[in-house]
């Protein structure tokens, strides 16, 4: 299955519940001021956000007005392509340095999947002949060290991890020398969850990321959000702490396979201007995925149209 | 702090009330058109919502509530007690019936936090007397059973699992027969997170749960994601049956949706809050307590209850005994330092007091303080622990030294431990019944 296909498949429950929604808004003789605020409170509803969602919607009414479009079923179209621009304004492929190692940090709540991205992550690096070296700066998570020595294994890297209970960063200081000494093309560095209401938490972090900067200059190169995908709006929250603590360049958003509701991709690139750089769409080791906008933006908005073709 | 955005707009929308001294029905329905959207806005189920507002709606606007001396005192009375209902009012207990051992499971999706919550759950059984085995059914995600056993093992409880390529209704089937022998009271079986929609997973958890028979089948929840629990409780209860929820992850910023919406949604009660890290971190859940902390009321009952956990009673009356003779010495203030940590936070503890939740708390100390406190204590002799006015400048040097802190930092303790025996001999003296000072 395709990417495109997948993605739609994942989405299906939301873009079926938007269709559903806005041809309910826009049935004959209904359309009018309310039909816009049921549609704003669609996009609401599937996680787009408050102030995305009213964008949307404000932009799409302009440009009805404005190219005197009558057919409601073009309104879909435009609800789309709105959508699919807010996510491709901030969209970025993930850097890679010219002098390795490339060091990609990954960080988020707890149980959002960062040890199994960490170990996708390094897939994409070691199935094409690149080599990998994983930090377990996990030290707090009973055996957190242990499921990504697994996934090591697995991939095809190594690891470095201490005991648990140790510092993180004193983790990350040993990795990044490893990196360095054993000339690495990739170095990814997995943390422990942490809820970005925790303050000390987020100062720890911010200690990984300094000792990394210090010891090899320009990294780390992506400092990657992972949201699980089925959280919602507090994914934005998310975004939003984490970025103030330590200055997210990009989000993994990661169970899209499940009952996510994906609207939170528009959320986070509209009010946060932060890029979605991969996607996590199944368990496999190659299920880890460049974002793309366009096709994500069609997936939301495909609903069931078996009917229509 | 759980459901913090709602508590703050809830708060807000209720001042507004409480700034008029007459309500007419307009007001009441102003109001709750603000409440209506802030429980939209934390993801609180639609259906919910219009429930919860048309029953507010239908006892505030009665005669009785809008000619009261107090009418906004209660309209909040009113949407207080709906909250809690629509939690569950009642507490509902764990039920650990017939023959032993009495059969836990846990279900959930991928990082809901199940393994961690049977750890949580292990250690509560252990502190009411019972013995518990953990054992891990996740034969999928690496190191799940190691992750077990370690957290296991800091319950106090036992593990079972087995290795190779076992099934893992296979090692339900085995870990319940030994734990059986071994005459425990409890086992708790840990599952892989499955999503709802992965038909092979949801088999395998039919089959863990048709070889157990437990008494309890458990859906483990995030509380971040919102009223999709809804959603994903009712495939589980669809599909496996579920007897119950815990709600993981509390002491996020969640927005309340899932507590909000789950229990009227699928039927089934919530049993635990599981509210931090730590193994500890873990309250039975109160629908009234919880409703009260989300109106900022606080919530008194169960810091009283986290203060009779962590402090033990012969101590307290050890405490208040030296407290009365003023022979309150820095060794109690580092016990009385430790007993408040095993509470919690200072900042959560304080937010449970009525007037402080809806304030904006920056004061959690960090854990490395409370190491500093420590270490400066144990630096200092046994004569000085007792009196600490003996502590000159030359002892200062040396206590600095011995604990790798500055003179500042042990000075700054001195005057914090001298206020505290002044404010608690004001205390002993004002109140004779001699309570804990909480």
């Amino acid at each position: 299955m395709g990417l495109f296909e997948k993605l739609k498949a994942s989405l299906s429950k939301t873009s079926a519940f938007l269709r559903e929604g806005i041809d309910r808004a826009l049935r004959p003789g209904a359309i009018g001021p309310e039909s816009f605020e049921e549609i704003e409170a669609l996009l609401i509803q599937v996680d787009v956000g408050v102030k995305a969602a009213g964008e949307i919607v404000e932009e799409v009414k302009e440009r009805l007005k404005r190219e005197k479009i009558q057919d409601p079923g073009r309104l879909v179209s435009l609800i789309e392509e709105k959508v699919a621009a807010i996510l491709s304004t901030t969209s970025k492929p993930l850097r890679v340095s010219d002098s390795p190692p490339t060091v990609y940090l990954l960080v988020g709540v707890n149980g959002s999947g960062k040890t199994t991205t960490a170990a996708k992550l390094a897939y994409r690096w070691t199935s094409q002949g690149k080599t990998a070296i994983a930090a377990a700066c996990d030290t707090f998570r009973a055996a957190a060290a242990e499921q990504l020595e697994v996934w090591s294994r697995r991939v095809g890297m190594e690891i470095i991890k201490h005991q648990e209970g140790s510092d993180p960063a004193a983790v990350a200081f040993d990795a990044a020398h490893a990196a360095l000494a054993r000339r690495k093309d990739l170095l990814v560095v997995d943390t422990a969850g942490r809820l970005h209401t925790k303050k000390n938490l987020m100062e720890e972090l911010r200690k990984v990321v300094r000792v990394i900067a210090r010891e090899i200059p320009g990294a780390p190169h992506e400092i990657l959000l992972v949201i699980d995908g089925t959280t919602g709006q507090n994914g934005l929250i998310q975004a939003r702490v984490f970025t103030e603590a330590v200055g997210v360049t990009g989000v993994v958003l990661t169970k899209l396979d499940g009952s996510a509701k994906g609207g939170i991709a528009v959320a986070i690139a509209g009010e946060l201007g932060l890029p979605i750089k991969l996607v996590g769409v199944g368990e496999g080791l190659d299920d880890l995925k460049d974002f793309d906008p366009a096709g994500f933006a069609k997936a939301l908005f495909a609903g069931d149209r078996s009917d229509q073709v | 702090m759980p459901f913090e955005g709602l508590t703050q707009k809830l708060s807000d929308i209720f001042k507004k009330l409480r700034g008029k001294g007459k309500l007419t029905e307009a007001d009441v329905d102003a109001a709750l058109r603000e409440v209506r959207l802030s429980l939209l806005e934390a993801d609180v189920n639609y259906k919910v919502v219009k429930e919860f507002i048309s029953n507010i709606r239908q006892r505030a606007v009665g005669e009785e509530v809008l000619s009261s001396l107090t009418p906004a005192q209660q309209v909040i009375k009113i949407v207080y007690e709906e909250l809690a209902a629509i939690m569950g009012k009642d507490v509902r207990r764990l039920d650990l019936t017939g023959s032993p051992p009495a059969v836990i499971l846990l279900l959930g999706l991928q990082g809901s936090g199940k393994t961690t919550t049977a750890g949580k759950i292990a250690l509560l059984l252990k502190k009411q007397g019972k013995h518990v085995m953990c054992v891990s059914c996740d034969v999928w995600r690496p190191a799940a059973q190691r992750q077990l056993e370690i957290v296991a093992q800091k319950a106090g409880a036992g593990f079972f699992t087995l290795g190779g390529d076992s099934k893992a209704e296979d090692i339900a089937r085995a870990g319940i027969a030994q734990a059986r022998r071994q005459g425990y009271d409890v086992v708790i079986l840990d599952t892989a997170g499955r999503l709802q929609i992965d038909e092979d997973m949801m088999e395998e958890a039919r089959r863990i749960a048709s070889v157990s028979e437990p008494q309890e089948k458990i859906l483990v929840v995030d509380a971040m994601t919102g009223q999709e629990a809804c959603k994903v409780a009712q495939v589980f209860d669809e599909k496996v049956g579920i007897s119950g929820i815990i709600l993981t992850k509390v002491d996020s910023d969640a927005r309340g949706g899932a507590a909000l919406s789950v229990v009227k949604v699928t039927g089934k009660p919530i049993l635990f809050a599981s509210t931090g890290e730590k193994i500890e971190d873990f309250e039975v859940f109160h629908p009234d307590r919880m409703a009260s902390r989300i109106l900022g009321m606080g919530d008194v009952l169960t810091l009283i209850e986290k203060a009779q956990e962590a402090i033990d009673e012969e101590k307290a009356r050890e405490f208040e005994r030296k407290l009365r003779k003023n022979q309150f010495t820095l060794d109690d203030f580092l016990e009385q330092m430790r007993d408040m940590r095993k509470m919690g936070s200072i900042g959560d503890i304080l937010r449970m007091i009525p007037g402080f939740s809806r304030a904006k708390l920056d004061i959690d100390v960090d854990p490395k303080d409370w190491t500093r406190v420590e270490a400066i204590i144990q630096s200092m002799t046994k004569e000085e622990r007792r009196r600490p006015e003996i502590i000159d400048g030359s002892r200062k040097k040396r206590i600095a030294k011995g604990s790798g802190t500055s003179v500042q930092d042990v000075n700054r303790l001195l005057k914090k431990f001298s206020e505290a025996r002044k404010m608690m001999s004001r205390l002993s003296s004002m109140d004779k019944a001699g309570k804990f000072p909480f």
